[in-house]
């Protein structure tokens, strides 16, 4: 598996350059290994999980611990773990179709990412050669269990403002950790904690803290909303005592830890948002078959269908971003050669590279999750309500996605941000591509757009990104270094990066597919693309135009919006016929299809 | 020991089965190994692991009965034959299946032959007794449990839901029934060594057959679904007509009584 390939984008190129289809992994490239990996997962989940479903939501973690443990034996904890650590070392495609397949299981997919993730990867990125010897095989394997400890009450989104604090003792030989640790995934049963602390009082720090450490407690399990699959609580360090060795990286330097993980958790939540939409569709579509009211089955109401159709063209456009996403790791990670992959600075730069598309890919997918969600209720009407359908828990447990590894505000501010220091560094041609763009706006001839297969929506593509330039750079003209303050614009701009990158993920991966198979057999993934574009191109027509009437008055804002006018000039598509005709498709397969 | 696992693709129990011109639609239908195969392979898997030797799993369909060979292979399999019979059957039958097996067995050195009770698709049951036959080994159905020990072999057997026990001796076909075991999921570590198994392939010729010696004996007239349930009916009116209207539609209408 991990076929490397030459080519490695940076982060947010997408923004300045054209790509082709050959550029992105879809999920149409998966290979045997992949979907065997696929369903086993799938299997584990529905034969082991499920049944179980029930305890684990009533809080019964030792159904949580030996489940780890059978998922543990089967590799599927070892993934990411090198193979001289008692891992797999697979690519991350695998790992990202297993945290796909996981998401079924509601709370104990947060169960099982808190483990994988946040927990064991600090040790697998960062972690020096003892430390990686001690823990991973046990982590591989489940015979220990893993939780991330960040959040403090005083410290959310700020994580940097953590209070928990750490001072060397006298002898030397070990840290002795004071503070709360809140809302800590697992914390009932893990073995080992990543707990960040200041060392000194402002040396924010990674510590790899054992739960029998002297000094180490937890609270009281928390009453939350959903995911009650998963254990949630308070971890509490009173002269916890820790030894030198377990400073995870450098003293001052958790923050790089922090910060990484995060990326990865990011893209990891937005994968799992893909199976739980994927979920939504299936016992949807299902349901409005099988549901009849004025004697017809509700599935033959059309506005049954534009449900379905928009929760399926949603899900098709974040599966080809979160995959693309997937693709552009898996060739940067799997290109560093060994001694890269144990120094943490050269995986931190690789993570960090691509922080951009997992903010968006977290967002967007949660938002995704949390819609289809929605709209599974409303399908099931009163019954969605009730208990006894599975729609009501997916509604409950999708509300956290919005709020963890970073609200999704704050990822929001991070995409201009991100952005504007890749400019400013020259990482990415940005400012040239605006002030381009500014000339040919002034020369622009209308374009005649063809009618072949998708010509008008790469056409729309191009125009967004134009639209996306010419509304940024007005604000960022106005206001300068005075942007920041301005939230709603940043969280426009960082919608519009958004939308373009799930519209061309969508129109490459349907390329693709027209290229490997014909359009024939492409044709769900050509009204998918169209769909979607088309109310992509409409959101951002919006947002940029927010943009400019709140940036600029008078003659200047005038003059912007004509020139947009150019840009939005288009034949728009019949969004509700080709829904209807998504839906039927779904509908005759009770589930989603590409 | 050499142990043998006979395996069929089938379609998956949740796929909708699709009728064109009298043949059932394959098209993008997902495909796994039938279900009784399943405890055919685990259980074969489980007698290696305590006996020794080797399992083979072989099939006789076409090329993309690769992936379920692969899943045997993932699970603990360690080799795998495909039969490739594609570009030269258009259609078979049981008989078909068996000649194919019966060539391919005819240099085997054979201890254990396990094959699914019935496939899911087609559910005739045969090949695994007619190949036993033309092996001239003993064959034993349904079979709920397995012991070796030597030469002896104690098996327990599903009759109707009674047990029958028998004592039979290697070597020797059983096919397996529901109960037999808990079939494993191929685990990650075993997905990624099946990419370096033996996957061999053999076609007819290879076996030294021609079309002729395996042309079907059976003749499919047609191939329909079973009727839809029509919509039920509830009588109405007093109790007495009620129940006259009813004596009156199952005598006449439905002609049951």
């Amino acid at each position: 598996m991990g076929e490397t390939k030459a080519k490695i984008f940076k982060g947010g190129a997408f923004i300045v350059d054209d790509f082709q289809p050959e550029d992105i992994m879809t999920p149409e490239d998966f290979n045997d290994e992949h979907q065997m990996i696929a369903k086993t997962t799938e299997d584990f989940i529905v034969g082991e999980v499920l049944p179980k479903i029930d305890n684990l939501e009533n809080h019964e973690f030792e159904h949580s611990v030996s489940l780890l443990k059978q998922a543990g034996e089967l590799g599927l904890l070892g993934v990411d773990v090198p193979e001289e650590y008692g891992g797999l070392g697979l690519d991350k495609i695998s790992s990202s179709i297993i945290t796909e397949k996981f998401s079924r299981a509601g709370g104990f997919s947060v169960t099982h990412g808190a483990h994988v993730g946040i927990g064991s990867l600090p040790i697998v990125f960062f972690g020096n050669e003892n430390q990686k010897q001690k823990y991973l095989p046990q982590l591989a394997t489940g015979e220990k269990l893993a939780a991330y400890a960040l959040t403090e009450p005083g410290s959310g989104s700020d994580a940097l403002g953590a209070k928990t604090n750490a001072k060397l003792n006298e002898a030397g030989t070990h840290y002795i950790l004071n503070g709360e640790k809140q809302w800590i995934t697992n914390a009932a049963f893990a073995d080992v904690f990543i707990v960040y602390a200041q060392v000194d009082g402002d040396k924010f720090t990674a510590f790899i803290v054992e739960r029998d450490f002297p000094g180490v407690s937890t609270g009281p399990e928390e009453k939350k909303m959903g995911i009650k699959s998963s254990s949630t609580r308070t971890v509490i360090l009173e002269d916890a005592e820790v030894p030198v060795e377990n400073v995870l990286g450098e003293i001052g330097r958790g923050h790089v830890i922090a910060f990484n993980i995060l990326n990865v958790g990011r893209y990891k939540l937005a994968v799992g948002g893909i199976g739980g939409a994927k979920r939504g569709i299936e016992l949807s579509a299902t349901y409005a078959n099988q549901r009849k009211q004025f004697k017809t089955a509700i599935a033959n109401f059309t506005l049954i269908q534009e449900k379905l159709g928009s929760m399926a063209t949603d899900t098709y456009a974040n599966e080809s971003a979160v995959y693309r996403t997937v693709g552009l790791f898996e060739q940067r990670m799997g290109n560093l050669t060994q001694d890269e992959l144990n120094d943490g600075k050269e995986v931190a730069k690789s993570i960090a590279e691509y922080q951009l598309e997992c903010s968006l890919n977290k967002v967007f997918s949660t938002e995704l999750m949390d819609y289809v969600a929605d709209e599974a209720v409303q399908i099931h009407g009163g019954y969605g309500f009730m208990q006894e359908y599975e729609v009501e828990r997916m509604y409950r447990d999708s509300r956290i996605q919005r709020i963890f590894e970073g609200t999704n505000e704050i990822n929001r501010l991070l995409i201009p941000g991100t952005l504007l220091k890749k400019a400013l560094k020259g990482e990415l041609p940005i400012l040239a591509k605006a002030q381009a763009l500014q000339e040919e706006l002034m020369m622009m001839m209308p374009e005649e757009v063809g009618t072949a297969t998708l010509e008008k929506e790469k056409y729309l593509l191009k125009n967004a990104k134009k639209i996306g330039l010419l509304a940024a750079g007005l604000a960022a003209q106005k206001y300068g270094t005075k942007l920041e303050q301005e939230q709603e614009i940043l969280v426009n701009i960082a919608d519009i990066v958004a939308e373009v990158y799930h519209m061309e993920s969508a129109i490459l991966r349907t390329e693709k597919a027209i290229q490997n198979q014909g359009e024939e057999k492409s044709g769900q993934k050509i009204l998918y693309t169209e769909v979607y574009v088309q109310e992509a191109f409409n959101r951002i027509e919006a947002h940029a135009k927010e943009t400019v009437i709140a940036s600029e008055t008078g003659d200047t804002q005038r003059i912007t919006l004509s020139a947009m006018r150019k840009l939005t000039r288009h034949d728009p598509t019949n969004v509700i016929a080709k829904k209807r005709e998504i839906a039927r498709n779904i509908l005759k397969e009770e589930k989603y299809i590409v | 020991m050499n142990i043998f696992v006979l395996m069929k693709s089938t379609f998956d129990t949740e796929e909708k089965v699709l009728i064109e011109n009298n043949s059932i639609v394959d098209d993008d239908a997902e495909i796994i190994i039938n279900p009784y195969d399943d405890y055919a392979i685990e259980e074969a898997i489980k007698q290696r692991d305590q006996h020794g030797g080797e399992v083979t799993v072989v099939t006789v369909g076409n090329e993309d009965a690769e992936k379920q060979l692969r899943t045997a292979l993932a699970m603990g399999a360690d080799q795998a034959v495909l039969i490739n019979t594609e570009d030269d059957l258009e259609d078979g039958d049981q008989f078909t299946t068996t000649r194919i097996l019966q060539a391919f067995f005819e240099d085997k050195e054979v201890d254990l032959i396990l094959a699914g009770n019935v496939a899911i698709d087609e559910a005739s049951g045969q090949v695994g007794p007619r190949l036993a036959d033309k092996l001239n080994i003993p064959c034993v159905t349904t079979i709920t449990k397995l012991d070796i020990s030597g030469q002896i072999v104690h098996i327990e057997r599903d009759v109707e839901g009674d047990v029958e026990v028998i004592e039979a001796s290697l070597p020797l076909l059983v096919t397996c029934q529901q109960g037999l075991n808990e079939p494993r999921y191929p685990s990650l570590p075993g997905i990624m060594k099946a990419k370096k198994k033996p996957l061999e392939e053999f076609e007819i010729d290879d076996l030294d057959l021609d079309e002729d010696d395996v042309e079907q004996k059976t003749k499919t007239i047609e191939v329909f679904l079973p009727p839809e349930r029509q919509a039920g009916r509830i009588l109405e009116g007093e109790l007495d007509d009620q129940v006259k209207e009813l004596v009156s539609l199952l005598k006449n209408d439905a002609k049951v009584l």
